[in-house]
C-alpha cells in the first residue's frame, strides 16, 4: 500500500463510551418513534378512504416528507457521526448536496408542466388515461388463492 | 504531468490530515456523497415521471400482503422491514464504538447482530419480490390499476424494482463487508493495528444503506 494508516497523525476525540451509548439510545428512540408517526399517518390516509380533502392529503404527503428529513438528519448526524467531525469538513460534504435543492424542485416542476401540456394539447391522451378498467378485474386478482 | 515526485513520498502523512480524520474514512464519506447522487437521481426520476402522469397505483392497494398473515394488511410487511434496518444500524453504532474502546468480544457481538439484521432484510425482500412476481409484477408488467382505477403503465413497477433492486444489492454488499469485517476482527487483524478504525468505515457505509432506505421507503410505500 501506499501509506500505512499507522503513520498518520490524527487526533482522538474525547470519548466517552457511557455518554455515547446515551446517545445512540435516544437517536435510536428519535428513529423509532419518528417512524410509527410516518406509518400512523399513513394509515390515516389509508383508512380515510378518500373521505380526505386533497388539501389534506398533500398536507399529510408533506409532513411525512418533512418527518423524512429528519430522520436523514439524525442518521447522518449521529450515527454516522457527522456532527461531530471538523466544520470544513461538514460542508464539503453538504454544500454539494445542496445541488439536490435545485435538482428536485426543477425536475418536478418539469414532470408537471409536461404532464398539464399534454392534457391540454393531447385530446386523445387525457381521454384514455380517464377510462376506467372494469373494477372486477381487479376483484378476481384479490380472490385469486395464488395470490400469496 | 512531468513532476519529479520522490517515489517514497506520502501525501496526507506528510502532515496532520486537514479534516483531522484518516484518509479512507474521508474518502469513504465522498464515495458515499457520490452514491447519493446516483440513488436521489434514480428517485428524482421516480418523482418527475409521477408528476407527469395523470394517475398513480395506491401503494396501500399493492403492498398489503404480509407472509403467513395473507392480504389486507397495508404498510405492515414494510414497517417491519424499516425496523429490522433501523435495529441493524443501531447495533453497527454499537460495534464502532466498541472498536473505539478496543473491546473485541462486544465488536463481534454486533457485528454478528448487524450481520443476521442484513441477512433478515434481504430476506423480507426477497419475499417481496417473489410475492409481487408471482402476482404479475416485474419489469415491464405492471397488473395494479392506478387508484382513480385507470389502467396503469409499467413505470410504476420498472422504478419500483429498479430502485428497490439497487438498494438490496447495497444492502448485500454491506452484509459481505461486514462479514469481512468479523473475520478480520476474529483474525485479530484490528488488535495487532491497534486500532479499529476499519469498522467505522464499514459502519458509514451500513448507515448510508439505511439513510437510502429511510428515503426508498418513504416515497414508495407512505406517499
Amino acid at each position: 500500500m501506499h501509506q500505512d494508516d499507522n503513520t498518520e497523525i490524527t487526533f482522538h476525540h474525547e470519548y466517552d463510551r457511557e455518554a455515547s451509548k446515551k446517545e445512540v439510545i435516544k437517536i435510536t428512540v428519535i428513529l423509532s418513534v419518528i417512524t410509527l408517526v410516518e406509518l400512523a399517518l399513513g394509515f390515516w390516509m389509508y383508512l380515510s378512504h378518500g373521505n380526505l380533502g386533497s388539501f389534506m392529503i398533500t398536507l399529510i404527503k408533506g409532513v411525512i416528507l418533512i418527518l423524512m428529513l429528519a430522520k436523514a438528519f439524525y442518521i447522518v448526524a449521529y450515527f454516522m457521526h457527522l456532527k461531530h467531525e471538523l466544520k470544513n469538513m461538514i460542508m464539503t460534504i453538504v454544500v454539494p448536496l445542496l445541488l439536490f435543492v435545485w435538482f428536485i424542485i426543477a425536475f418536478l416542476y418539469e414532470g408537471n408542466s409536461y404532464k398539464n401540456l399534454k392534457n391540454t394539447y393531447d385530446p386523445y391522451h387525457k381521454e384514455q388515461s380517464e377510462i376506467k378498467v372494469e373494477k372486477k378485474e381487479q376483484g378476481s386478482k384479490e380472490h385469486d388463492p395464488q395470490a400469496h | 504531468m512531468a513532476q519529479a515526485v520522490p517515489a517514497e513520498q506520502k501525501w496526507w502523512s506528510g502532515g496532520k490530515s486537514p479534516f483531522n480524520v484518516e484518509y479512507g474514512k474521508l474518502m469513504m464519506w465522498y464515495f458515499l456523497m457520490s452514491d447519493a447522487f446516483t440513488f436521489g437521481a434514480f428517485l428524482i426520476s421516480y418523482g418527475t415521471i409521477r408528476f407527469a402522469t395523470n394517475s398513480w397505483p395506491d401503494p396501500n392497494e399493492v403492498f398489503q400482503s404480509f407472509p403467513g398473515l395473507g392480504n389486507g394488511l397495508p404498510l405492515m410487511f414494510v414497517s417491519l422491514m424499516t425496523f429490522i434496518l433501523i435495529i441493524s444500524s443501531v447495533t453497527m453504532v454499537l460495534a464502532v464504538q466498541a472498536g473505539h474502546a478496543m473491546d473485541k468480544k462486544s465488536v463481534v457481538r454486533n457485528l454478528v447482530l448487524t450481520i443476521i439484521g442484513g441477512i433478515a432484510f434481504l430476506s423480507c425482500q426477497a419475499w417481496e419480490w417473489a410475492h409481487l412476481h408471482h402476482e404479475g409484477a416485474w419489469w415491464g408488467s405492471n397488473p395494479f390499476l392506478n387508484i382513480d382505477g385507470t389502467k396503469a403503465t409499467t413505470n410504476f413497477t420498472n422504478f419500483f424494482f429498479t430502485i428497490t433492486g439497487f438498494h438490496g444489492f447495497h444492502v448485500f454488499s454491506g452484509v459481505v463487508i461486514n462479514i469481512i469485517m468479523l473475520i478480520m476482527t476474529l483474525n485479530n487483524v484490528f488488535e495487532r493495528k491497534g486500532h479499529y478504525l476499519m469498522i467505522e468505515k464499514a459502519g458509514l457505509y451500513w448507515h448510508f444503506v439505511d439513510l437510502v432506505w429511510v428515503f426508498v421507503f418513504t416515497v414508495f410505500y407512505l406517499v
